[in-house]
């Protein structure tokens, strides 16, 4: 009976967090996004959204098989980053783009810096990045929800067009807030409904899986800055649900291994990626600038993280 | 009564696992036939034998002598003859001098255990110099001799004394018993380390999911002007030593300081029963209560236990193993130490025996660090763990020193919530180990 002792160093318990679990949280979150994204933009949605997946899972699959590594598509990972990057293409788009997309996401973003943990930026905003910047037109071809889907302009081209105009001025033209709200408007795949978005977002918070610090420094600093420069209150409404802001605050920049792991440089984090989108949207040619704003910020994490070192407790001496 | 929580930045919520053992009360436990008694039960240097093979000792009779400072001396627990002295295995360690010695089942008490006074009439001396001859250590689990606590240098100014009652680790539970059944024999333990360092405040730092346990110690210390109750937030590690004081006072000891640095003074709650036991009495410290627990244990148990006692003796006491043990540990699940053999002795810092089965005791698969910051979330000295552990794993001792890694209190809540089952801890260890072996050539 002794032999089979087990004896290691302590702690004997751990928790029951585990990495797929944490990921199939994600998933959850993701759901009723993904639901909404189906009943607007119909067969369309689906079949980009079901391509990007397999697309992730079998790339990392046969990659992981390829360097005779151990295959860890069970841990759901991969089948995130196919999901995200379904998230960020225009429901038009044909059924390669997300294949592609999925592909260097996972292939050159994640496996070659050395898989899960160790990619430098989220994987499907590198995707994304690729595909935008190879494929502008079919990226940038927007539909309006429904059935018989009519090319339209995403409120955020809107606004950019409109940039002396104030939100009266434009509103023959811009969605209503409430279109935007829930999710009746044009734009990337996932990104259309706030409303779902953010009860993915609690989902989220509520699960522990990530914490207010990124998404709300995030979404925060933006409304500041467009409150202020942006054409006051309406106008920064509709910058707050436009795009992928929501989507990319609560589901994109919190990715692990690309964002700060200090809670300072969460929140410098958070706030960096903010201005960066406004300045953007307000001063770039692109309407859009969560993305970049994002891989931006996933590039500084590490210096970040460097910079913000928790102080130890008892390091400065104090006396009580 | 209600009192407000108090509690530390960070920390976890491990499950408790208290239900097993918390309602059963103290039992005496069977005498051993055999006891095993270490000459290294604490922190510091070894004791040597004073008795001989074939001699007869009495219960409570000095056989081993502390010679340096830092030592504590080691006395018998039964009545009878000795058959060996020789290197054995102990909970801490395998070569252990150890003196065996076979009961004869009379318990004859040694003439030199006769009730010490009252504190009243004690001088500060005499009380330390009665907790030094009982051998008392600390009953937390570190074991650290209490005389040396008790005896700062003189340019250390202590004002407080605090009993640790937060029985922070999960499954224990022979501390929330001490308190619910021997509330007055704490309070006159605190009493008398609080005369033998001079000060007039002790508090009792309780956690607050052993309210029957609060209620009576406030029961016990309603006439003590002096002593305070102080309900604790149930979270781990609350309680260690340096996030206690800072609950309970408000002082943080610095980075590589003691608490006797913010003038203060921590001991566990069982340490308290010692001392007052070791004054009422006279009796040293040659039984403690400790906590039997686990899935794989038909049924647990608190039970005061003579040092030396196998914990096979103990088990079978507790009826026995219910399944197959995967895993026997001395103390808690969270920094307790996972044992070869269920053939050591019960020794002074024994806080439980913790069994668990094949299914608990399994180390998870670890799997590659997605950087999730939770490590960084929970170590309530704010040390990132991921960073040290990386390099350590890397054999890059040198510079785990820039993130600190001697200040970690080795609690363990890293490894526990890490999703990717990562062995934080485990190569934080060996950082620390290398680098104060480094420290201690140069």
């Amino acid at each position: 009976m002794e032999n089979r002792l087990i004896v290691s160093s302590s702690p004997h318990i751990r928790s029951d967090e585990t990495i797929s679990r944490i990921m199939l949280d994600v998933i959850i979150a993701l759901l009723p996004a993904t639901l909404a994204s189906i009943y607007f933009f119909r067969f369309n949605a689906l079949k980009l959204i079901v391509l990007s997946i397999a697309s992730a899972v079998i790339t990392e699959a046969v990659f992981q098989k390829a360097r005779k590594k151990p295959v860890t598509i069970n841990d759901l990972s991969a089948v995130v980053t196919g999901l995200l990057l379904a998230f960020n293409i225009p429901p038009s788009a044909p059924w390669w783009i997300p294949v592609v997309g999925s592909a260097f996401a996972i292939a050159i973003a994640k496996q070659f810096f050395g898989g899960l943990g160790h990619n430098f930026m989220n994987p499907a905003l590198a995707g994304r990045a690729m595909l935008l910047a190879s494929w502008p037109t079919i990226m940038t071809n927007w539909v309006t929800p429904g059935a018989d889907a009519v090319s339209t302009a995403t409120p955020l081209a809107i606004l950019k067009v409109n940039t002396a105009a104030s939100a009266e001025q434009v509103a023959g033209t811009l969605p209503s807030l409430f279109d935007m709200f829930i999710g009746n408007i044009g734009g990337c795949l996932g990104e259309t409904s706030a409303l779902l978005l953010i009860i993915g977002g609690i989902y989220l918070l509520y699960r522990k899986v990530i914490t207010w610090r990124i998404p709300f420094t995030y979404i925060g600093t933006v409304a500041v800055m467009m409150l202020i420069f942006g054409g006051g209150f309406e106008n920064m409404l509709y910058h707050l649900l436009a795009g992928g802001l929501i989507l990319g605050a609560f589901f994109m920049a919190t990715d692990y291994a690309s964002s700060p792991v200090t809670k300072k440089g969460q929140i410098i984090y958070g706030i960096g990626a903010g201005l960066l989108t406004a300045i953007i949207r307000l001063k770039g040619g692109y309407p859009e600038g969560v993305s970049y704003s994002i891989l931006l910020m996933n590039v500084a994490a590490p210096l970040i993280d460097k910079y913000t070192s928790p102080k130890v407790f008892g390091e400065v001496k104090q006396n009580a | 009564m209600n009192l407000k929580s108090f509690t530390f930045k960070g920390g976890i919520h491990p499950p408790q696992y208290k239900r097993y053992s918390e309602k059963a009360g103290i039992e005496k436990a069977e005498e051993p036939k055999v006891a095993t008694i270490p000459m290294q039960q604490h922190i510091g240097a070894p004791c040597e034998p004073i008795v001989k093979v074939g001699d007869r000792v009495k219960v409570g009779q000095k056989i081993g002598e502390a010679k340096a400072f830092v030592s504590a001396p080691i006395h018998s627990s039964v009545s009878g003859i000795v058959k060996k002295i020789s290197p054995m295995d102990t909970p801490t360690g395998s070569g252990v001098m150890c003196i065996t010695i076979e009961s004869d089942g009379l318990n004859e008490i040694h003439e030199n255990v006769i009730p010490r006074g009252d504190i009243e009439s004690l001088s500060r001396d005499e009380i330390i110099n009665i907790i030094k001859e009982a051998g008392i250590t600390g009953q937390g689990g570190a074991s650290f001799p209490t005389h040396v606590k008790l005896s700062p240098p003189p340019d250390k100014k202590i004002d407080t004394v605090i009993l640790n009652g937060a029985e922070c680790e999960p499954y224990l539970t022979a501390d929330h018993r001490l308190m619910l059944e021997y509330p007055e024999k704490i309070i006159y333990g605190l009493k008398a380390l609080m005369k033998a360092v001079g000060v007039n405040k002790g508090y009792i730092g309780i956690e607050n999911n052993k309210p029957d346990a609060i209620n009576s110690m406030l029961k016990a210390a309603e006439k003590e002007p002096n002593i305070e109750i102080v309900s604790l937030v149930a979270k781990y590690p609350q309680g260690d030593e340096k996030r206690l004081i800072n609950v309970v006072t408000g002082r943080v000891v610095p980075s590589g300081g003691l608490p006797m640095d913010v003038g203060v003074i921590v001991n566990n709650v069982g340490t308290a029963c010692a001392v007052a036991n070791a004054i009422q009495t006279g009796m040293p410290l040659v039984e403690r209560v400790i906590t039997v627990t686990g899935s794989a244990i038909k049924n647990p148990k608190n039970l005061l236990v003579k040092i030396g006692t196998p914990f096979k003796d103990i088990i079978a006491q507790c009826g026995g193993y219910k399944e197959t043990p995967g895993k026997i540990i001395m103390g808690g699940p969270m920094m307790g130490l996972a044992q070869y053999t269920d053939e050591v002795p019960v020794i002074k810092g024994t806080s439980g025996i913790l069994v668990l089965n094949e299914k608990e005791a399994k180390i998870p698969e670890s799997n590659p660090c997605i950087r999730c910051g939770k490590c960084v979330d929970v170590c309530p000295v704010n040390l990132q763990p991921l960073f040290i552990s990386q390099l350590s794993l890397k054999g890059k001792y040198e510079d785990t020193q820039k993130y600190h890694v001697t200040d970690c209190i080795e609690c363990g809540s890293c490894s526990y919530i890490c999703p990717s089952k990562r062995p934080l801890l485990e190569s934080i260890r060996v950082a620390k180990k290398e680098i104060i072996a480094k420290r201690k050539k140069s």
